[in-house]
């Protein structure tokens, strides 16, 4: 999956904070990605991360007391290149939901319970395509509720007569309805059981094939996106701390925080055998520690660690991988440990455990 | 306190303080009783008599110095036991529901729709004189249309506390349900109650004024400022100019009843934090020079101008490896 | 060992449980709606699971399978609408805090399991007080013992705070030492651990395990995790639909599962090491509770039902050494290692 396409979102330099002045709480702190056509860029992260954050401020979305502090978001629609945090109202109002959307994390909350799906479906087309009529508008409903997987009959039930999975895949028709470049999704599938969450993930990668859009999935389940995306970034604390392509982030981590969290997750096979997850507590964004907000917690710190914040930069001795990490231990002049070094393919790793 | 820093709250505080001190001081500091002739009838303000005189004679200064404390005094001695009421009544009924919860909330419906003026007008005429000037007495009687309101905001809240988890843990070790209600869910409620507290010592104040404005109480005897409205009512102070006598109490009331209110709102946001966290930051958006309302859907940008992107015409480079 | 009700016993040297229960049966009255009036929830049908000291079993299912609704059956309390709670093979402790001192339950979310108002000292305090564990001076020095057996040291930091200041993973502890205060035998835990972050949530999985090891607790673990539950337990039992469908030794559950709801479980559980994608053995939803499906309540989503299925629920079979299946196909080949998918290893 490593093919050069072109970036349809960059995002450079983002910072967001709650709140002003002394007391402001940074969510976000200088966070850059590039998501690219097609792609699945899959954003992980824990409470505190950043990773809801980040999604809704690309979008302007953020509710009261949230806001834009630096950085910027360059979409590439079809007008050209636009940097989000430049556009006013109409200009953003044009772009969302026509080339961006988003389903959202409480997608099963978001549906009006008085209306029925068919209204509200339509109601995105009567707003975004002025040109189509009535009845034209209730056709492409029935086509977009045919395209999840839902009988056009269903047009006429309510939300709370649908099962939760039946909901969120109401809630992707709604969002892919103006057929857009880019799909966020955050935490879409969290509160669905792990079947339907499985069905509706392969239902996506279906809908992806036919209509090319790329998605930014958020989550905090690593395992779920190993298996989904192409690319993952791993947030902590505000930063963006690991974005690698996903079967290398998950086979050979460089940040002590993505090796932590990968050894959190109980394996489903092999030996059983004691593990540790991450010692200590999520961080507090009101008061982080100086330098690397993830060294308190981290089994490799050093001293540079606690007053140095490192950037997120090329792994400085394999400076050719399409990989960063923001970790000292691989900049320049300091020896990264073996576990995170390791440059296993996947057949050596096979041979191995079993 | 946190409670303290808040404008509203502090400006409800001393507004409340200066009329406890004239509850307290007032009788002391006046020179003459409320009823007894000191000056000739319908005088003006004057040296003599700051507030000029009544019908009568009487001095409107004094009588107005004396003219509170029958008020604060009914007022939150009926607003304590309205409070104690509708804790106990409403708490009970979301607490325990079914049979209890039917009876008491049909208690509260009843004395919710009826109209309490009346009710209380009815009540009084039928006290004897010593009755009706009794301050306990009115305390207890205008509690009495009072503690429906608050027992049913209580009976919610206590409902949907019950279902909380901290509720249920406490059950599930081992304690008695008397104890869940006094040490668990009430102490959750303390907001609540204090506002509910306020709202019905407001609700008193004016209730109390109103009857000694119509006379169903012992217009005389506790003297307040409803007396005095009264008074200036049946003299006809309006029509004879006499304006500080009437505009004098109709003033001090409605102070009064203002500065419990803003004690109300502070409270409010010291329930609700996101309320003071978003006001905050409209603040410093507009220190910073966004003067736009922040509108939903568009999450304000606060950044050095960074260089504009201007729209370019798409370029669509094919690159395959 | 399996005895004759297919009930699965742990360890060689198995004492009685100390916790059984038998052919549970739990009806919620339906509420809503006047068309639904007289109709039931069947929430929990036959269910019989045994706890013993110094295992944890683990309870798997998704949302309406009835597991969260079998611990507060089990830690009474709900009422029962049929069945029977065996306390070491006898009658139960009649009275509600007697039987709050032996069983426990720990809830799932931790911000909201403590009251908010209360600091550690009177939340731990509580428990200590109401069953006579401590007293008066003791007090304290017992409140700190509990706050270091579950890890939450400086205890004579911690004992000052007050919920608000801690993280959940905090929390989750210091709901378990309120509940392991009482000195109980046995420890029900609800999806402990679904409400923390995911790099915590081992720190707390394993302090359950170190219960059960150094303290020889009867833990239940309740869960939708299959892979914490294979990590964490002696023993799993899946529900679905009310109804336990397979049961057995943790690993081997979890690595050849015989039932085909545990099979789909498995198909469709994230797993990185995965070779390439997951096949679905079987589509649709859990079934309605109010009217759940004649038979084995599998049967509609299932892709080897059969026309007995559909009217018969099959007992719990014998699949292997303390492996039971709830499913027709192992009908005739009982400790056979009958796997209707392609190619699940086999032995025992």
């Amino acid at each position: 999956m490593s093919a050069l396409n072109d970036p349809v979102l960059e995002i450079s330099g983002l910072s967001v904070d709650y709140g002003f002045g002394p007391n402001a709480v940074h969510a976000v702190a200088d966070a850059s990605l590039t998501l690219r056509r097609g792609e699945v860029l899959g954003l992980a992260g824990e409470s505190g991360s950043g990773k809801s954050t980040l999604a809704y401020a690309v979008t302007r979305l953020l509710r009261e007391p949230g806001v834009i502090t630096s950085g910027s978001a360059v979409f590439h629609g079809a007008e050209g290149a636009q940097d989000l945090f430049d556009l006013d109202a109409d200009g953003i109002r044009a772009l969302r939901w026509s080339q961006i959307s988003v389903v959202f994390q409480s997608a099963m909350n978001s549906l009006n319970p008085v209306l029925t799906v068919g209204v509200q479906l339509t109601d995105v087309l009567r707003a975004h395509s002025k040109e189509l009529g009535r009845g034209e508008r209730r056709e492409r409903a029935a086509e977009l509720l045919d395209m999840v997987g839902i009988t056009a009959d269903r047009l006429r039930s309510y939300p709370h007569e649908l099962s939760g999975g039946m909901r969120q895949r109401v809630m992707i028709a709604m969002a892919l309805a103006l057929e857009p470049r880019v799909l966020i999704m955050d935490e879409p599938t969290t509160a669905l059981d792990v079947v339907t969450q499985r069905e509706i993930l392969q239902e996506l990668g279906e809908l992806r094939e036919r209509l090319g859009f790329a998605v930014l999935f958020i989550t905090h389940d690593l395992s779920l996106l190993v298996e989904l995306a192409d690319t993952i970034a791993v947030m902590y604390a505000g930063r963006i701390v690991e974005h690698a392509p996903a079967e290398q982030l998950f086979r050979n981590p460089r940040h002590p925080y993505t090796e932590g969290l990968l050894g959190s997750f109980p394996a489903l096979h092999g030996e059983r055998k004691a593990m540790t997850g991450i010692p200590g507590s999520p961080p507090d964004l009101r008061h982080l520690p100086p330098g690397c907000p993830f060294h308190p917690r981290c089994g490799h710190a050093m001293d540079a660690c606690s007053t140095q914040v490192p950037e997120l930069l090329p792994i400085h001795w394999e400076p050719t991988e399409p990989r960063r990490a923001s970790c000292l231990l691989h900049a320049d002049g300091y020896q990264a440990p073996e576990s995170l070094k390791k440059t296993t393919l996947r057949t050596e790793e096979i041979g191995s455990t079993l | 306190m946190r409670i303290l820093r808040n404008r509203k709250t502090l400006a409800g505080l001393i507004l409340l303080a200066v009329f406890v001190f004239l509850a307290v001081f007032g009788p002391t500091l006046a020179p003459y009783p409320a009823l007894e002739i000191v000056g000739n009838p319908w005088e003006g303000p004057s040296g003599a008599h700051w507030f000029g005189t009544t019908q009568e004679g009487y001095d409107v200064w004094s009588q107005f110095l004396n003219g509170d404390r029958a008020i604060l005094i009914i007022s939150f001695l009926s607003g304590i036991i309205a409070t104690v009421l509708s804790v106990v009544i409403g708490v009970a009924a979301g607490y325990f529901g079914g049979l209890a919860d039917n009876f008491l909330s049909m208690l509260a419906n009843i004395f919710l729709v009826l109209p309490a003026l009346p009710f209380l007008i009815v009540i009084n005429s039928y006290l004897p004189a010593g009755g009706k000037s009794s301050t306990a007495l009115m305390a207890a009687i205008i509690s009495l249309t009072g503690w429906a309101w608050g027992a049913r905001v209580l009976r919610s809240q206590t409902l949907s506390l019950r279902k909380r988890d901290f509720v249920d843990a406490a059950g599930i070790i081992g304690e008695r349900s008397w104890r869940i209600i006094a040490f668990e869910v009430v102490p959750n409620l303390v907001p609540v109650i204090a506002s509910s507290f306020l709202f019905t010592t407001l609700y008193a104040m004016g209730t109390y004024v109103a009857l000694t404005f119509v006379g169903a109480v012992d217009v005389n005897t506790p003297w307040s400022w409803g007396s005095m409205l009264f008074w200036a009512q049946g003299d006809q102070a309006a029509a004879s100019g006499a304006w500080v006598w009437f505009a004098a109490p109709g003033v001090a009331v409605a102070l009064l009843g203002t500065s419990l209110a803003l004690l109300n709102f502070g409270i409010d946001e010291f329930i609700n934090p996101r309320l003071k966290a978003a006001g905050l930051t409209r603040k410093g958006l507009r220190a910073a020079g966004l003067h736009h309302r922040q509108t939903l859907g568009l999450t304000p940008v606060l950044r050095p101008s960074a260089a504009p992107v201007a729209a370019q015409p798409a370029e669509i480079i094919e690159e395959t490896v | 060992m399996t005895d004759e009700a297919g009930i699965v016993t742990e360890t060689p040297d198995s004492e009685i449980p100390v916790l059984e229960a038998r052919n549970l049966v739990k009806h919620f009255p339906v509420r809503r709606g006047w068309a639904l009036r007289g109709a039931k929830v069947h929430a929990v049908e036959d269910v019989s699971i045994a706890l013993r000291r110094g295992t944890v079993t683990a309870v798997v299912g998704e949302s309406g399978s009835g597991k969260s609704t079998l611990a507060r059956l089990l830690a009474r309390r709900a009422s029962l609408t049929g069945g029977e709670l065996l306390w070491e093979g006898g009658a139960a402790p009649s009275s509600g805090r007697g039987y709050a001192r032996e069983v426990q339950l720990v809830l799932q979310d931790p911000f909201a399991s403590l009251n908010p108002v209360h600091g550690l000292r009177y939340i731990l305090g509580r428990p200590l007080k109401i069953h006579g564990t401590a007293d008066g001076q003791a007090m304290d020095a017992a409140i700190k013992a509990l706050l270091e057996r579950v890890a939450l040291t400086p205890s004579d930091q911690f004992i000052e705070k007050m919920p608000h200041e801690l993280s959940g993973g905090q929390r989750q502890r210091v709901a378990i030492a309120r509940a392991l205060a009482v000195r109980p035998q046995v420890l029900l835990a609800d999806e402990p651990v679904s409400m923390l972050d995911v790099s915590i949530r081992l720190g707390v999985l394993n302090l359950l395990a170190d219960l059960r090891d150094r303290e020889r607790l009867a833990i239940l673990y309740v869960t939708h995790d299959l892979a914490s539950a294979r990590y964490l337990a002696d023993t799993i039992a899946v529900m679905y639909a009310g109804r336990v469908v397979e049961s057995g030794p943790a690993v081997t559950v979890a690595d050849s599962p015989q039932h085909p709801y545990t099979q789909l479980l498995l198909s469709a559980v994230p797993d990185p090491d995965r070779d390439g994608a997951p096949r679905l053995t079987g589509a649709g939803s859990p079934p309605s509770l109010i009217h759940p499906p004649a038979g084995c309540r599998f049967h509609p989503r299932c892709p080897f039902a059969m026309a007995k299925c559909k009217v018969e629920t099959p007992p719990a079979i014998s699949v292997g050494d303390g492996h039971t299946s709830s499913c027709w196909l192992h009908e005739n080949n009982e400790n056979a290692q009958a796997s209707p998918a392609a190619d699940t290893a086999g032995a025992a």
